[in-house]
């Protein structure tokens, strides 16, 4: 049968592709490479930190990994993660379009996502970079070494993210399908167009940020140097100015992601459906003026620290909605629990325990104590890996048999999410008590009372990548062994369900029409 | 169906999920007891408070909606394929009520947050001042009669205290975690804290903003005395009646320990015992064995000469160090000898 996957072969046919679907697979392919490598640094970060003292290490090196691991996770994997792997292949798919508004320039986004990785990785040969991926000022502009190509890298990729949004953007709005009001989008459709908005509004803030560093390092102009006359906090304005809401680009989708979930695995109507679509366009505008709650005690005012307070407080309340929308979901539904649905269950468990910690954040009195300790530690990696990379896991299993018209094994899904799931709470959780015991974050080493806290979080590290790797055997066993996939297994309702399991090559035999609402039955 | 396939592994998982999830809200119950450093200022109590309280509401609420989702992957767990689902598209009145409730519990939170927050940035009156300096990495304190010491921060017990933090180079951050108080330290300015502490004892410093490879080695001590034992502190000259090698241990415990250590192993610098007289090989290709002037130079102007195989980073002490502290501390180098 003809699809996507074999209509052209050969490499070539992959690297210049213009097909949405095999552009989401070559970033599939290159995010899940930079997460294994992110993850084999955050190892040994682990088990450096497994005893008191140097375990596999010195401290120039754990600064370097730190820093790679840092850089990796947030600019190569979960900023393009959601939205260019499932953006590209599934948003064109959910509004019945042929595929995204612009082939060409989504082709170039993966290509300068690439330029951009290759150019942050050139800073390992020349010498490695140990300023953290937040490159504050003025120390990263002392440090002489590779600083300034991952820098540039950083810079490049930004523009893979722009491009991108902006596809998005269009296609939105010019490719739905006859019928399709934006009422009748998918959420997912809804989590991408809100990510696509800020992407394009924040990105740029990040490249001129990342410009004036550049330039600063090579001319010696006075930017954020106060030797030269420069402010450094006002590097940490704009920084943060552009990563909150990078925070929101890894979320937003993700919540899409898990939106869909819940609604085909408990065969319901999603509950709320305006609720959750207008939470998601809320938390994008809010998330724009959010950024001074990383500053709270860098000697900000304490009249602007008042002002990030409460507003960060704001965005609790569209997100504790579609937490209880999710859930009410299942209400009288009809639920099955495959692999898929695991791990919106589990996005829902990690995600309230990152979403309180994330007011205990906000409120200042409190953040004084726990900032830059291992609560903040704990409590980022709660929102980034159970709030993005869970749902991202999940959606690799919802939509495999749809992208490779294979089916995957149960047995192994589910034993990979449970290893996950239980390794990650391990992990992470004792970090909590970490911090409020005064652990500070970016220690390569620490003080005997911390050592108990920091080998049960190593553990848990062993146990996360045992996860991991069985879900990499899963995808592998399923490429070759799995059973071939009907074109609608979960029974959804969305579009992508309604073609041929692998997708044509333009996606739909006949152009679908949208009477009712995506979740209806 | 596909998914009418493993109807009885669903059961199962289900189970096996409830099991886990029951399993990890015990997690925190078990660590609350030790959670903090014990407190050891008035405000420690409040923020404390303020954290068990948001963190025991957190966990009701968290254990509300964990109930109700186990509850429903129970009761609507797929019994066949053709059952029934709702179609409850929306409630209005629900909705309205869960987004009002947590809106006033975020607002309760942060009106919270801010008056303790505002309590603890109101300066005390005639609070006691000391200059605290940052520099990578160790940090150094000067008092208003001109006694400067690196080895601990002093200050008297049940006395409101100032403290006005500038660094010498990048941002540091200034984190007592006993006392529940932290602040940037910037090169470009003065920043400021202020604490009173009700107990005597020591207390962690720690850095906690990332300033490079000692980071986390660049710690110090809140030394917490009575209010006679500090004043006769203060006004005793620190060298009195000193060797010229205990001196320079006591300028060494303050100033270098970040980096170095007394004996042969490496740290960020090089190890000190046995450097004196032996023959240090630079970057430059050339060597010369180390005497009185190389380790006084080293010190002042350690950027001259590099040893291979470390990095150009440490601080210049140049302007930073008395004649006395600087001879003392070159004999104390000289003394330390490998052990055997």
């Amino acid at each position: 049968m003809k699809n996507y996957l074999n209509e052209k072969t050969g490499l070539w046919s992959w690297l210049s592709t213009l097909d949405h679907k095999r552009i989401g697979l070559l970033y599939l392919f290159s995010v899940l490479t930079f997460f294994f490598i992110g993850g084999i640094f955050a190892l040994l970060l682990r088990l450096e930190l497994f005893t008191v003292g140097e375990t596999i290490m010195g401290p120039e090196a754990y600064n370097q990994i730190m820093t790679l691991h840092g850089v990796m996770m947030v600019f190569m994997v979960i900023i393009p993660g959601v939205p260019a792997i499932f953006g590209n292949f599934f948003l064109p798919l959910q509004i019945g379009a042929k595929d995204v508004a612009f082939p060409r320039l989504n082709l170039l986004s993966w290509y300068l996502l690439m330029t951009g990785a290759l150019v942050a990785i050139v800073s390992v040969v020349t010498g490695g970079v140990d300023t953290g991926w937040t490159f504050y000022t003025p120390y990263s502009i002392r440090t002489d070494n590779g600083t300034i190509w991952v820098v540039v890298g950083a810079f490049i990729m930004g523009f893979s993210s722009i491009l991108t949004g902006l596809n998005f953007i269009v296609t939105v709005h010019k490719l739905r399908a006859p019928g399709m009001g934006f009422f009748k989008m998918p959420l997912f459709v809804w989590g991408i167009y809100s990510t696509a908005v800020i992407q394009v509004l924040a990105t740029p803030v990040l490249a001129i940020t990342l410009l004036l560093l550049t330039l600063e390092r090579m001319f010696g102009i006075g930017i954020f140097d106060p030797k030269l006359g420069g402010d450094p906090v006002l590097f940490q304005h704009f920084f943060w100015f552009y990563s909150h809401p990078a925070v929101y680009i890894m979320i937003l989708p993700a919540m899409g992601i898990v939106s869909e979930l819940m609604a085909t695995f408990s065969r319901n109507n999603i509950f709320g459906y305006k609720a959750i679509a207008f939470s998601s366009v809320g938390i994008a505008l809010v998330s724009f003026f959010v950024w001074g709650h990383h500053m709270f005690v860098s000697g900000q005012s304490d009249a602007a620290n008042f002002l990030f307070s409460i507003i960060t407080m704001l965005v609790g309340v569209p997100t504790a909605i579609k937490v209880f929308n999710w859930v009410s979901t299942m209400y009288k539904g009809s639920l099955s629990f495959e692999t898929p649905f695991l791990y919106a269950l589990g996005f829902i468990f990690v995600f309230l325990i990152g979403g309180m910690t994330g007011i205990v954040l906000a409120t200042l009195a409190l953040d004084v104590h726990v900032h830059d300790t291992y609560y903040v530690v704990a409590h980022f990696h709660y929102v980034m890996v159970g709030g993005t990379l869970f749902p991202l896991v999940g959606a690799i299993f919802y939509w495999f048999p749809k992208m490779f018209g294979k089916m995957y094994s149960e047995l192994l899904g589910r034993t990979a999410f449970a290893l996950i799931f239980l390794g990650f709470n391990v992990t992470f959780f004792p970090l909590f008590f970490a911090g409020t015991q005064g652990m500070p974050r970016r220690y390569y080493d620490y003080i005997k009372p911390y050592e108990t806290l920091n080998q049960i979080s190593t553990v848990g590290s062993w146990l996360i990548s045992a996860g991991f790797l069985l879900v990499l055997i899963a995808i592998i066993h399923s490429l070759l062994k799995g059973k071939k996939a009907p074109d609608n297994p979960w029974d959804g309702r969305t579009l992508e369900w309604q073609t041929q399991s692998p997708p044509i090559h333009e996606n739909f035999e006949k152009q679908p029409e949208v009477t009712r609402g995506p979740y209806e039955r | 169906m596909f998914a009418h396939s493993c109807m009885g592994a669903n059961k199962k998982t289900g189970t096996a999920m409830i099991y886990i999830f029951i399993f990890l809200l015990l997690l925190p119950l078990s660590a609350f007891s030790s959670a903090f450093p014990s407190p050891a200022t008035p405000i420690s109590t409040e923020v404390d408070q303020m954290y068990y309280f948001i963190h025991v509401l957190s966990l009701g609420c968290g254990l509300l909606i964990v109930g109700a989702f186990i509850l429903f992957a129970v009761l609507y767990r797929r019994k066949n394929n053709s059952q029934a689902t709702a179609t409850v598209h929306h409630n209005a009145w629900l909705e309205w009520t869960w987004s009002i409730i947590p809106f006033f519990i975020f607002m309760f939170m942060f009106a919270w947050g801010w008056l303790v927050y505002d309590k603890m940035r109101t300066p005390y009156k005639n609070a006691l001042e000391i200059h605290v300096y940052g520099q990578m990495w160790n940090w150094d304190y000067v008092y208003k009669n001109g006694r400067k010491t690196a080895e601990a921060l002093y200050v008297p017990v049940n006395t409101p205290v100032k403290l006005i933090m500038t660094s010498r180079d990048v941002i540091h951050s200034f984190y007592v975690p006993a006392f529940r108080i932290k602040q940037d330290v910037l090169p470009n300015r003065y920043t400021a804290l202020w604490f009173k502490a009700t107990r005597k004892g020591l207390f962690n410093i720690f850095c906690t903003e990332y300033c490079g490879t000692g980071h986390y080695s660049m710690l110090s001590k809140v030394h917490v005395m009575s209010l006679e034992d500090w004043e006769k502190w203060i006004s005793t000259d620190p060298y009195e009646g000193l060797s010229m090698v205990e001196i320079g241990q006591k300028v060494f415990r303050g100033r270098c320990t970040a980096c170095h250590q007394t004996t042969t192993q490496k740290m960020i610098g090089p190890g000190l015992a046995g450097i004196f007289g032996s023959v240090r090989h630079f970057e430059e290709q050339d060597s010369l064995t180390a005497d009185e002037n190389y380790i006084r130079e080293s010190i002042l102007n350690p950027s001259v000469r590099i040893v291979k195989d470390f990095p150009d980073q440490m601080t210049p002490f140049a302007g930073l160090l008395q004649e006395e502290e600087m001879t003392g501390l070159v004999e104390y180098i000289k003394s330390l000898k490998p052990e055997k």
